[in-house]
């Protein structure tokens, strides 16, 4: 059924947004690029941490004869936008803002990220592009269940559903039973929010006696957290709908950096706006293409808070084959893992996600899981619960351990580790309603 | 000739076992027999009530992962030997019991014991050949007071 709606989709709905840029032809892709490098490199020399950087290595303009080049210049980290604030990263006067966000703070202390004028036109634009993309026209009416606030999430695909022409029902992240009353009385067909949270909506709705295949939506852009292509299976079984993944970070612009168009062969990266690096997190040296590495992003046009090659900690694969629906960007993968949740156990580089692709090969699995991770003596211990669904459960005891080991083997076959499952009861792991917290890490406790 | 059996997902840990009891106890239904198996980590709650429906019912309601399943009562002699030759029976018929366990009454000389069967119905055909008697439900709930 998910697949029909997704072929249905796929008929309909081919539109580029902005096609000069979207389909320019690699050459001239990489000539605006370096153009706007140069011309990056110039502007940032307002930030003392770059200023201070250039001046010790006698890096300009001049340093950068082709894009290879980027690699002369500074990484830049969360560590660095910390130790900078509030402003230190401000390449234009105070006077020049015209919106503060702030990133999540999923990974410590918040940071604060600028943006003028132009800088919310851009995003705008680019928000609009992937909207375009997966199927957004002017005449639809998108639900936004994005939180708004500091968070880019919900501002961002606002003003990206206000520049296509479309509706916008600005119902923000939480109360789940509000959500479904407002789809059921105002039918939009566009739901934008967490791909976890899209689950929440799915699980709130069958406990009101709602099927939630019954739900007006008929598409979703989801973003703000790394997901699964299981996790997309579910959500489109579940809710009868297409949907599309779309990459951002805050610190860079927040949603827009990339996102999916009807074929779903990767996230088409906006090069214009954009210079993308996929490197080792350990050599800092740039992988084959198609090889998993750490996303590095340079914002070429960003006037407030630019950053030169900014660490993502988000793992991916790039392509740069041309894609059948026209647009000619160089694609990423969905992000795998991120280098700071990357777990150690026992000497194994284990990725939440894969744990989560192991649940979701054991049908009926519920995507509701948190992985604890202990060290009771000298060894790590992975315990990973799993709640319990009624089509799971068996008044058999042999079925239910071997339900148990069922899905310890697959994570050993996923992720290589052994782990212990743990059963537990419907709705006892914490529902989150942006991103989901899936590692309780117990080991540095107390050192 | 079958009863309904509701079996409950409950996590082994203290006062686990409480919440459902008091669920089915405030929606006013008496709880004829159970059995609890468990594992270190989950356990499987097995009950007979007379209103089962009713008591799936608020269970489903609460939130509790709970399922139907069928069981047969069977009545053995209360007396050394008397489980072991109901059990002959079922092993000469080549039956697989699942589990069992005892019901919490006796009827005269005899006690009552819930199977759980693979194929209750072929299980309920064998123990009438084999002139076993097999309690049905109607037979049950009228032995029991409330």
């Amino acid at each position: 059924m998910a697949a029909q709606t997704h072929e249905a989709h796929r008929h309909t709905e081919h539109r580029i947004w902005d096609p000069d840029a979207e389909t320019l032809p690699r050459d001239g892709i990489e000539a605006l690029q370096l153009e706007r490098l140069r011309e990056l490199v110039t502007r940032v020399a307002r930030v003392p941490f770059y200023r201070d950087h250039f001046a010790h290595r006698e890096i300009g303009p001049h340093s950068i004869r082709s894009l290879a080049d980027v690699r002369r210049l500074p990484l830049t980290t969360k560590d660095d936008l910390r130790r900078q604030h509030p402003f230190g990263f401000l390449a234009v006067p105070r006077k020049a803002l015209a919106r503060i966000h702030g990133s999540s703070g999923t990974t410590g202390r918040p940071t604060f990220v600028a943006y003028t004028a132009r800088d919310l036109e851009t995003w705008s634009n680019l928000c609009a592009r992937f909207l375009v993309a997966g199927g957004l026209r002017p005449e639809h009416t998108a639900q936004v269940a994005f939180g708004y606030g500091l968070f880019t999430g919900g501002f961002g695909l606002h003003y990206g559903i206000e520049r296509v022409g479309a509706a916008i029902i600005p119902a923000a992240a939480g109360n789940t039973r509000r959500q479904i009353e407002i789809m059921r009385d105002l039918d939009p067909e566009v739901l934008i929010c967490t791909p976890s949270y899209a689950l929440t909506i799915a699980d709130s709705a069958r406990e009101l006696g709602i099927d939630p295949r019954s739900l007006p939506i008929r598409y979703g852009h989801f973003g703000g957290e790394p997901w699964t292509e299981d996790m997309r299976r579910e959500i489109e079984d579940q809710l009868d709908i297409a949907a599309f993944n779309n990459y951002g970070l805050s610190e860079v612009i927040g949603p827009g950096v990339s996102g999916e168009c009807p074929e779903r062969t990767g996230m088409h990266i906006q090069e214009d706006h954009f210079l993308i690096e996929c490197l080792d997190p350990e050599t800092l040296e740039p992988v084959p293409e198609g090889e998993p590495g750490e996303l590095v992003i340079t914002t070429l046009t960003r006037e407030a808070m630019p950053l030169i090659r900014y660490r993502t900690r988000d793992i991916a694969r790039l392509y740069r084959e041309p894609c059948d629906c026209g647009r000619r960007t160089t694609r990423m993968s969905r992000v795998t893992g991120r280098t700071d949740d990357m777990l150690i156990i026992r000497g194994v580089n284990v990725f939440p996600s894969q744990i989560e692709e192991a649940l979701l090969r054991v049908e009926g699995t519920t995507p509701h899981y948190l992985i604890e991770v202990s060290r009771p003596g000298t060894l790590d211990e992975v315990h990973v619960k799993v709640e319990i669904r009624p089509e799971l459960f068996s008044d058999r005891m042999d079925r239910m351990q071997a339900l148990c080991e069922r899905i310890s083997r697959e994570i050993h076959t996923v992720a290589g580790i052994r782990a212990h499952v743990d059963l537990v009861e419907p709705r006892s792991i914490e529902r989150f309603v942006g991103k989901a917290k899936r590692v309780l890490d117990r080991r540095n406790l107390g050192e | 000739m079958k009863l309904q059996q509701l079996s409950l997902f409950l996590e082994n840990r203290p006062g686990r076992l409480g919440a459902p009891l008091e669920t089915i106890a405030k929606a006013g239904i008496n709880i004829l027999t159970l059995s609890l198996a468990d594992t270190a980590q989950f356990g499987i709650l097995r009950l007979i009530v007379r209103e089962w429906d009713k008591a799936k019912q608020v269970l489903d309601d609460a939130g509790w992962v709970v399922n139907l399943t069928e069981v047969v009562a069977v009545d053995v002699l209360d007396r050394p030997g008397g489980l072991a030759e109901a059990l002959a029976v079922l092993e000469g018929a080549g039956l697989n019991i699942e589990y069992m366990y005892a019901f919490s009454v006796r009827r005269g000389d005899k006690a009552i014991l819930i199977f759980r069967f693979e194929d209750p119905d072929r299980a309920i055909q064998v123990l009438l050949e084999k002139g076993l008697h097999v309690v049905d439900g109607d037979e049950l709930l009228s032995v029991v007071s409330c």
